[in-house]
């Protein structure tokens, strides 16, 4: 009897996993099944965004190289060196920030510590943009939104706020014991040195995981891109550039080269998104114990 | 005498800072008063020479932007906004039409505020100054050693560090974040709009906007209400459907006979590490009336017709919401997962001993665990729902329109707002709605937080 009564819990609990398994199969494919399209659309020998067949007739490798070699309409090399390098300056710059905003709020105790960090709460409640269109004026009137300033306003625009987002960093840092900091001060550090010998050390892990995330902003960004860069396409972010090749009049030829873009752009930018992901857990997983 | 004040003083202030700018004019005496006037008078006479002469410099630099520059006619404009318009003038001398620049309010509002800013800068430092003059001449007075602007400097690496360290990020947070929200903000209070074409030259109308806001005659006003509860569904399914589906997702893949579990996690997780306007651009090629997935519908002979995905609201409206789903969940699995393994093992070991089922254990330990966990993460979702841009812009860009409105169906408050600054040109709607953007998340923040157990009870669960 309770042997019998064991086999059906075992039928039962099998029943169940298998039902687990197509329904988790059935799941990775939907998750999936855009991203294997957009493969093979990149690789698709001909124009159009609408086709009759799921998988491409043929297949070629033009698309990728018309994304290096035509340059006509849309640059892709140009728009790639452009997020690239305001990718870079604001990633410096958001760090410096966030790092100089977590410790003063961690390890310092001050008058307006209090009052910034509610401020702060207080500006992200406001929608991002509401205040867009009036750092565009403002950047307008400062005469940064033509030529080559643009870069400088798209940097600006992408560190400006850094020192908001200090809740990771502060929170991290918090974590480190007190008397790590009185015992350097009693040898005579500086507060300064205590920043920069131990500190910074101990939070390597979650600053890669910040230098990544910023890195990663303006590759992922485009309302701020398009309003600030707008028509002129020489200082087009990548993700403005895309987005631009599915608009009316390009998208006959550029579909499938904005997937061979879309293939491109995704893999390195994954490849950051996993090393933020690990840094992240190491940071989480080895926090320094007192 | 005053050294028996000056005592007293500092009795009656123990506990606070002694040097604070009410104790300051009330025993400064002549030159801590004096440089109320002339600022870092106190810190010169008292040995911080270069201090003083760095605070001097400051209030002659603001006075000569104020009165020598244009800070002084910009505040004086601010009322009005300005009233000249461009006028042609008759050049004799070239025998032809001259163009005069007239105002424009825009640059007044934008400068005038500015102006404004620098004025309460110019405060704050004033008081700084009369209390570093304070401080520096009761430190000589009681003869203890005043510090040279060398040593003075040195403490910017140690005590002050933190006035090192901030000064950047807030000038630029001022600047860029708290400058630009307090010029918007002021344009809902204006008439700046195209409609009016009033884009060079507008005035204040007081409360004007907020009213057009609620009243059904403005092509705004009768969107509003619509926009609005569109607006919270879509923030409430958005978060509590992928939050129930990926927690059940989280759990099953988290089953004890479940193998592969990272293959599962890591494809599910792919979505994440995707550029999500990629991945949003590409459904939306998809979803085209002729994209692949209506094609294969038509082919297999499933449908007659392509199905509406964006020209009828209510298939837009179900079909952004289940697109963020597939956008969320993997986010849901990541965030459950490890809150999953903490949940100590124990409970379950009691609760099978005493013949809760699976169900049971689920909804009286696994639930409560997570809702209480999870309440600010589940909150931040909303939040960031609410302001959600990109799936809905990306995806619909707030289509179908229909005729004779400013807002499309699937539009929300956030992608209204872009539409009506960055398309449409209607500032002061724009500021207005961005204005009750704040308020609605303000509200749902404070209310949800206030109410949830992890805020009433920390320990409720350590």
């Amino acid at each position: 009897m309770a042997k019998k009564s064991e086999g059906g819990m075992k039928a039962k609990r099998l029943t169940a996993d298998i039902i687990t398994y197509i329904f988790l199969s059935i799941m990775c494919v939907v998750w999936l099944l855009p991203f294997f399209w957009v493969i093979m659309q990149s690789f698709r020998d001909g124009i159009g965004q609408f086709i009759s067949t799921f998988l491409p007739e043929k297949y070629t490798l033009k698309n990728y190289i018309a994304l290096f070699t035509d340059f006509t309409t849309i640059n892709f090399p140009r728009m790639f060196m452009n997020t690239f390098f305001v990718a870079c300056c604001s990633c410096v710059i958001s760090t410096f920030f966030v790092l100089a905003v977590s410790f003063s709020l961690s390890r310092v105790k001050w008058k307006m510590r209090k009052p910034y960090m509610n401020t702060a709460m207080v500006i992200t409640l406001f929608p991002g943009f509401m205040s867009m269109v009036a750092v565009y004026f403002i950047l307008k009137a400062l005469g940064m939104t033509e030529g080559d300033k643009i870069y400088l306003s798209l940097i600006i625009c992408y560190s400006s706020g850094a020192g908001v987002g200090f809740h990771v960093m502060k929170g991290y840092m918090d974590t480190i014991p007190k008397s790590l900091d009185e015992a350097a001060m009693i040898d005579g550090c500086t507060r300064w040195q205590v920043f920069t010998k131990i500190t910074l050390p101990l939070c390597k892990p979650m600053i890669v995981y910040q230098i990544i995330t910023s890195f990663m902003g303006p590759w992922m960004d485009f309302v701020f891109a398009k309003v600030i860069a707008g028509t002129k396409s020489q200082y087009w972010t990548v993700s403005i550039g895309l987005f631009n090749m599915l608009e009316k009049e390009y998208v006959e030829v550029w579909f499938v080269r904005f997937c061979a873009g879309a293939v491109l752009i995704s893999i390195p930018i994954s490849i950051l998104y996993l090393m933020t992901q690990k840094c992240y857990q190491e940071a989480m997983g080895g926090a320094v114990k007192g | 005498m005053s050294n028996t004040l000056t005592k007293a003083a500092a009795k009656r202030n123990s506990g606070k800072d002694p040097y604070s700018l009410l104790a300051a004019l009330q025993n400064g005496g002549p030159v801590v008063w004096a440089s109320c006037l002339i600022m870092g008078l106190g810190n010169m006479l008292n040995g911080q020479l270069i201090k003083g002469l760095i605070f001097l410099a400051i209030e002659l630099g603001v006075f000569a932007f104020l009165f020598l520059g244009e800070g002084m006619d910009y505040i004086k404009l601010l009322p009005s906004l300005g009233d000249r318009e461009m006028q042609e003038v008759w050049n004799d001398d070239k025998g032809i039409y001259e163009y005069v620049m007239g105002d424009q309010s825009q640059l007044i509002l934008l400068y005038g505020i500015a102006a404004l800013c620098i004025i309460a800068l110019l405060v704050f430092v004033w008081q700084m100054a009369v209390r570093s003059g304070y401080k520096a001449q009761t430190m000589k007075r009681n003869g203890e050693k005043v510090l040279g602007f060398v040593d003075d400097f040195k403490t910017l690496f140690d005590e002050n560090i933190h006035k090192l360290l901030m000064i950047l990020p807030t000038a630029a947070i001022a600047v860029f974040t708290i400058l630009p929200l307090l010029y918007m903000m002021s344009m809902a209070f204006t008439d700046y709009s195209k409609d009016n074409n009033t884009l060079v030259l507008f005035n204040w109308v007081g409360l004007d906007n907020f009213k057009a806001l609620f009243s059904s005659t403005n092509a705004i006003g009768k969107q509003f209400g619509d926009v609005l509860t569109w607006t919270l569904i879509w923030a409430f399914f958005a978060t509590f459907l992928n939050f129930f589906l990926g927690t059940f997702v989280a759990i099953i893949i988290n089953r004890k006979t479940i193998k592969l579990k990272g293959l599962w996690r890591g494809c599910l997780s792919l979505t994440i590490a995707i550029p999500q306007f990629v991945s949003l651009m590409i459904i939306r090629s998809m979803l085209m009336p002729q994209g692949i997935i209506n094609r294969m519908l038509l082919d297999s002979g499933l449908i007659d017709t392509a199905l509406p995905f964006f020209s009828n609201a209510t298939w837009a409206r179900v079909a952004v919401i289940v697109i963020n789903c597939w956008v969320g969940i993997p986010y849901t699995i990541m965030q459950v997962t490890g809150i999953l393994q903490n949940i100590p093992a124990e409970q379950y070991e009691a609760a099978t001993i005493d013949g809760a089922n699976a169900v049971q254990q689920f909804m009286n330990i696994t639930l409560p665990y997570m809702i209480f966990v999870l309440t600010p993460y589940i909150i931040t979702q909303f939040t960031g729902n609410i302001n959600n841009f990109n799936v809905i812009y990306l995806l619909t860009r707030g289509e179908p329109l229909q005729i004779g409105n400013t807002a499309g169906d699937t539009d929300l408050l956030v992608t209204w707002l872009y539409k009506l600054t960055v398309d449409q040109q209607k500032y002061n709607m724009g500021a207005v709605i961005g204005i009750f953007t704040f308020v609605v998340l303000a509200v749902v923040s404070l209310v949800t937080y206030r109410s949830s157990g992890s805020y009433k009870d920390e320990e409720a669960f350590k």
